[in-house]
């Protein structure tokens, strides 16, 4: 099911806070269809890269296009309507309202019910609500937590509450779904139905971003992986070359002779 | 649930129509004092779509108000000798008050909190200032003096001021204002009640609860709090024209930031987003305080012999205490949207 046509680009993209360099000059392309992990030591820049993807910063450099459109970049909400979706890698989710509602609100962007629709309830509306309402439900069977589709968000166990989170970005209809560290926190059992999970969500044809760090994990699920290390993107491979590349054993286990390196 | 809810309203409807007469028994005082509570209700609904849904701390809401008045007191009145009708003059209202909320909610977008609430308050010190001071060089809203003499609502042939026999009850202007506010205020609840359970108000929701994360599923915040200040605004602005016909009389000291604030604690003390509470405490807020001024006076002289404290210091002590008890016992309010975290649908 992995093409090699790319769905995105990334093209040079730098970005700086002050005097660090967050990420430098990152070149890579995801293909459809695939599990593609981004790992790399604390503070290596790889939430940094997700948010400049999914504009919610401004990268100074380069351009990202995706489904053979240039991303812009400074309007968030954009990137979910052009099919990227994600979830955080500190859970955010919308705590006060109830997980039926959250993945609700997921279809925000692929319906169109305005003011007056609201007001008057046409049919057309009452029927958009009506879809919004079975599609949500489907989600959260797909991510088996149906069973709590009344409980508010806060009120749902970590683990369901990471469901619940993937539940609200799938509901966005993305072709791209950029996981942030999905597996945090969890246990052994949890992470592995996790994995069906993410592979089931790649069966169905949605090409996967994973920022993870259970190398485990990464290299049992991912087609091909990017490491990055104090923003530079020093590998992109398939899992089996990466972990036998020295540069990413040096950046995870440190050497001796290059201790010293970053002083 | 859905029976329970009808039976409410079948016990509720006539008590709501009946209302303004038992009240009338008291004097037309008390009809005036509910007539108050009513257009208190209905600007508490309105500022309950921008603070309650959307989550903006609006603490300049009162100047949408005072817009809404004035644009009814500068059209229907002997100040600039027009007299345009009814239906013309409330959509100008809504319609400036609306482009006023746009227009404070346009730099303010990136502000939340305590920072949006400091920045709004100051827009509704300006409104209140400028209204003060466009007497001079050319005399637009008469001053501090205000404008006096404002037309009554009239609607085709029937005016609102005065008396009017109708199937043998005569009623008094206050009780047939009381009527157009009660038709107001089912309106602004039937608008917050839909938008509520709309794709409109879970974008709002989401913003309050989580502003990236909205952003992050495609939700475009900008229009949304736009949207948000542009319909609460709206609702304020009609609100205002009610009150000047219905006093009467307008002056830029019914707009202060002491007004502000009640509408806003009304909305905190009921409990935000939540129909029901807002009602609740704005009707508390308004009725209670004339309830006190009422009994403090004999109370005090049946006690003491003699006025001990001054009704009004009294009932700002008493309100202070109010709100501290709440915030201390209920600080979702008294009667919030979701009590605890049992969860299950909101009603």
């Amino acid at each position: 099911m992995t093409t090699t046509k790319p769905l995105l680009t990334a093209d040079h993209i730098s970005k700086h806070f002050g005097g660090v360099r967050a990420l430098h000059d990152i070149s890579l392309h995801i293909n459809e269809g695939e599990i593609y992990g981004l790992i790399g030591p604390n503070g290596a820049g790889k939430t940094t890269f997700f948010n400049c993807l999914t504009g919610l910063y401004i990268p100074e450099n380069g351009i990202f296009t995706f489904d053979g459109k240039t991303l812009k970049a400074d309007a968030p909400h954009l990137a979910a309507q052009h099919g990227i979706a994600r979830t955080f890698q500190n859970i955010r989710l919308f705590g006060g309202m109830t997980a039926r509602e959250n993945v609700m609100i997921g279809q925000h962007v692929r319906s169109q019910q305005g003011v007056f629709g609201a007001i008057f309830r046409s049919p057309a509306a009452r029927e958009e609500e009506a879809h919004i309402v079975r599609r949500a439900e489907e989600l959260l069977h797909y991510v088996d937590i149906a069973d709590q589709a009344d409980e508010l968000a806060c009120n749902l166990s970590y683990g369901d509450q990471r469901r619940l989170e993937i539940a609200r970005a799938l509901a966005t209809q993305p072709k791209l779904l950029c996981l942030d560290e999905p597996a945090a926190g969890m246990n052994a059992s949890e992470t592995a139905g996790l994995r069906t999970l993410i592979e089931g969500i790649r069966q169905d044809g949605t090409t996967i971003l994973l920022i993870e760090h259970d190398v485990k994990l990464v290299m049992g699920l991912c087609d091909r992986v990017a490491v990055l290390d104090y923003g530079e993107l020093i590998c992109q491979d398939t899992p089996a070359i990466v972990q036998r590349d020295p540069r990413v054993i040096e950046a995870y286990l440190g050497s001796e002779e290059l201790e010293h390196r970053h002083d | 649930m859905k029976l329970n809810t009808r039976l409410l309203w079948i016990t509720l409807a006539p008590l709501l129509l009946a209302l303004p007469f038992i009240a009338g028994l008291g004097g037309q005082a008390w009809v005036r004092i509910l007539d108050l509570a009513i257009l208190y209700v209905f600007l508490a609904l309105g500022l309950n779509i921008v603070v309650g849904l959307a989550g903006l701390l609006d603490m300049g809401y009162i100047a949408f108000y005072a817009v809404g008045a004035y644009t009814w007191a500068l059209l229907a009145s002997p100040h600039f000798g027009l007299h345009l009708p009814f239906w013309v003059i409330l959509p100008l209202g809504a319609g400036f008050a609306c482009f006023l909320g746009v227009l404070l909610g346009a730099p303010t977008l990136r502000l939340r909190g305590d920072y949006l609430a400091i920045v709004t308050l100051g827009f509704g010190e300006i409104i209140r200032i400028f209204m003060n001071n466009l007497n001079a060089p050319i005399n637009i809203t008469n001053g501090p003096q205000g404008i006096n003499l404002i037309d009554p609502v009239r609607i085709a042939d029937f005016s609102f001021s005065g008396r009017t026999e109708f199937i043998g009850i005569i009623f008094t202007s206050p009780q047939k204002y009381y009527y157009l506010l009660l038709l107001l205020v089912a309106l602004v609840i039937f608008v917050n009640i839909r938008l509520q359970h709309s794709r409109i108000g879970r974008a709002w929701q989401a913003i309050r609860e989580d502003e990236i994360a909205a952003k992050a599923i495609g939700i475009n915040t900008r229009n949304m709090k736009l949207l948000a200040f542009a319909m609460g605004a709206s609702f304020g602005g009609i609100a205002g024209g009610v009150f000047a016909a219905m006093q009467g009389f307008v002056s830029p000291e019914s707009f202060s930031l002491t007004e502000s604030v009640m509408v806003l604690a009304m909305v905190v003390l009921g409990g935000m987003g939540h129909i029901p509470g807002v009602i609740l405490g704005a009707v508390l807020l308004t009725i209670l305080p004339e309830f006190l001024r009422f009994a403090l006076v004999p109370v005090q002289t049946l006690l003491f012999g003699k006025v001990l404290v001054d009704p009004e210091s009294l009932r700002m002590l008493l309100f202070g205490l109010a709100l501290v008890l709440v915030m201390r016992w209920r600080p979702a309010g008294l009667w919030p949207a979701r009590t605890g975290g049992k969860g299950g649908k909101a009603s």
